[in-house]
């Protein structure tokens, strides 16, 4: 069985992030990239797959800072093959990323075909989680998103999928071979790495550059961004304090004097 | 000056010891004069609680089944709290040698590690801190020191104490408490000291005991380049692990810095320090002596003595008490595996450590490791003894009695 999986680099919110004087981006003096966290849980459920199927897994990912860490890393866990994809935009959005992942993943050679695509079901920077179903329409592929299980029977070419509804429900779907999977959450927590097998990864392993050429939106349209803010402060919090008998009467007066009693 | 080197332990263990190579130094020869007394699995805190407490490492390793430890949990109940090694009586460094090497072998072959301590070591090669703090944040407390404090990176002049703060004391909100305290007395003894600021990172912990050597070989290697930087005379440290990894493990990559930590360096600058020490209280106190400092470098009477000299204070016991002390449960990642202990149904040891501590009557129970602090102030909380006691670092209790 051959997987893929797109691996995004996104802004660590570990450290605040800041716009930038043009008012429409980031500030990128301080900032710090990071691996997706559900693009890991992909890589999990990807290497998971491999451990019980067999097969090959590949990391394919756009250059941005960091990127080498987090695919040397992607190589130490178990992946197969590691591609970045060079020259392209620094700050791509999520429609034009998706369009140069689908790009990359039809003109390298060598990658397509294959059995599964795996992403994150979001990102940080795509909280719509729109990454797979882009890349799944611009690969004509079938594609189902929120997924927390997946078993293969490649025999009939399908893959039986768990996908995750609100109020705890959850659908078992069963969904076509090839397809593109958003992760919502490996079957297993992303696996511990220890720094000594990365660094041997970094010594013997090749993350393999393949250049391709920007196609600014692939003729759907970019909505460009026109103002970037920071969320606004609110008012804190008001604690009340005292007997639970008092507090109840305060969260009764808070509650009328507002009209919603 | 400072005498770096108390301890009655063995030199450092040579970095390039390992499992298969176990027979080529000493210290590995060693463990074939085991006698299988059992003595270490009796001292060990959680000993109960291991299918392979050290006496049988020993054995599987002898009969050449060590490979069947790697693949169970047992040794994620080992705080690396010196005790097996103390206790030896052929004078057997496990905690030094034998059970980093093996610990580091169950991280690769364990399944699944618990998620605290995973990310716990995630966080430390990623920001430099087990928190997963941001490293711009580290020295962010120094505006709130109260006292002016010198920041290398800043002002690069030579300084005659580099004081390595470490991460509990830079970002957590006790332990800053402990960063004022130790910069007010610092300042109030004429100290010149300076701090590595946003540039330092976590030394290690343990170094090789918190299961990693590939993230502390990293984080070694880093500190040791930032510290080539500047020039002082001696490093001293607020945390009882740092002072740990720098005497006994940084010493392979070359380290022969002057290493203390705040409470003999403190200790030895008693005659200046007791002037200040102006106001008087009646508190009893207890001494919990950490194992980085007590039982592995034999740093028992400095903080003793410390807490003697504040005015009307009682120093009082507890039952185990300097080579015979209670781990907290915070040691070898201990710190990050309360979820897993819980889980697994094991006391927490620092609650075993403070019900010892009330037993003894005294209102406080001083401290001189970062770690200690949350772990008991919790401890007090969950067993109902949060108004009988405080947990108070021994800088903490100085730096008040320095207020008049």
């Amino acid at each position: 069985m051959k997987i893929i999986v797109l691996l995004k680099m996104v802004p660590d919110v570990v450290e605040e992030l800041e716009v930038a004087a043009d008012g429409q981006t980031l500030d990128t003096e301080f900032l710090r990239l990071i691996a997706n966290e559900l693009d890991n849980h992909a890589l999990e459920e990807a290497l998971l797959l491999k451990e019980k199927y067999s097969g090959t897994v590949t990391v394919v990912a756009l250059d941005a800072p960091e990127v080498d860490d987090a695919l040397f890393t992607a190589l130490a866990k178990g992946a197969d093959q590691a591609l970045k994809i060079t020259d392209g935009d620094s700050a791509p959005s999520t429609l034009s990323g998706a369009y140069r992942l689908a790009q990359a993943l039809s003109t390298v050679p060598g990658l397509l075909p294959v059995d599964l695509i795996l992403t994150g079901a979001q990102a940080i920077d795509d909280l719509d989680g729109m990454t797979s179903p882009l890349v799944a329409h611009f690969l004509r592929l079938p594609q189902l998103g929120i997924i927390t299980q997946v078993s293969v029977n490649s025999v009939a070419g399908v893959a039986t999928v768990l996908r995750e509804f609100p109020g705890g429900v959850r659908g078992e779907y069963e969904i076509q071979l090839p397809a593109v999977l958003g992760i919502q959450a490996a079957e297993k927590p992303p696996r511990y790495v220890p720094v000594s097998r990365v660094q041997v990864a970094m010594k013997s392993r090749v993350i393999e550059s393949v250049h391709v050429p920007t196609a600014a939106d692939g003729g759907v349209g970019l909505s460009p961004v026109e103002e970037m803010l920071k969320p606004e402060v609110t008012e804190h919090a008001q604690m009340l304090q005292g007997s639970p008998e008092e507090v109840a009467n305060q969260l009764c007066e808070v509650l009328a004097g507002r009209g919603l009693l | 000056m400072v005498t770096a080197n108390h301890g009655v332990f063995s030199p450092p263990p040579p970095c390039d010891i390992g499992l298969d190579n176990l027979t080529q130094f000493p210290e590995g020869r060693r463990l074939w004069t085991c006698i299988q007394c059992g003595t270490c699995a009796g001292t060990c805190p959680y000993g109960d609680r291991m299918q392979y407490p050290p006496r049988r490492i020993i054995g599987m390793l002898r009969a050449g089944e060590l490979e069947r430890v790697f693949t169970s949990d047992s040794l994620l109940n080992c705080v690396a709290c010196y005790a097996c090694t103390a206790k030896c009586p052929r004078g057997i460094d496990l905690t030094g040698v034998l059970l980093p090497l093996v610990k580091e072998q169950v991280l690769l072959h364990l399944p699944e590690i618990p998620a605290e301590l995973q990310k716990a070591l995630e966080n430390k090669l990623r920001y430099g801190n087990p928190m997963g703090e941001s490293p711009r944040k580290r020295a962010a407390w120094v505006k709130t020191a109260g006292v002016p404090i010198r920041i290398l990176s800043e002002d690069p002049r030579p300084a005659d104490a580099l004081w390595f703060v470490e991460c509990y004391n830079s970002y957590y909100p006790r332990g800053q408490q402990c960063a004022r305290a130790t910069a007010k007395i610092f300042t109030a003894l004429g100290i010149d000291f300076a701090i590595l600021g946003n540039e330092e990172k976590c030394a290690g912990e343990c170094g090789r005991l918190s299961w990693e050597r590939g993230l502390y070989s990293t984080l070694m290697e880093y500190n040791m380049l930032v510290l080539e930087k500047y020039k002082f005379k001696l490093i001293v440290t607020s945390c009882p692990h740092a002072y740990d990894a720098f005497r006994y493990r940084y010493t392979a990559l070359g380290f022969d810095y002057v290493i203390t930590h705040t409470t003999p360096f403190l200790a030895q600058r008693l005659a200046d320090l007791k002037p200040l020490l102006k106001r008087k209280t009646d508190c009893v106190v207890t001494y919990h002596d950490s194992c980085c400092l007590g039982r592995h470098s034999s740093i028992y009477d400095e903080p003793r003595l410390l807490l003697q000299a504040i005015p009307g204070m009682k120093l009082v016991e507890m039952t185990h008490n300097r080579v015979n002390t209670l781990c907290c449960g915070g040691g070898g990642g201990g710190m990050w595996l309360d979820t897993y202990y819980k889980a697994k149904g094991n006391e927490r040891l620092s609650e075993r450590r403070v019900k010892e501590a009330v037993a003894t009557g005294a209102d406080v129970l001083a401290v001189a490791c970062p770690y200690e602090i949350s772990r008991f102030e919790d401890a007090l909380k969950v067993l109902g003894y949060e108004k009988r006691m405080i947990v108070r670092d021994i800088v903490e209790l100085l730096a008040d009695a320095m207020e008049v």
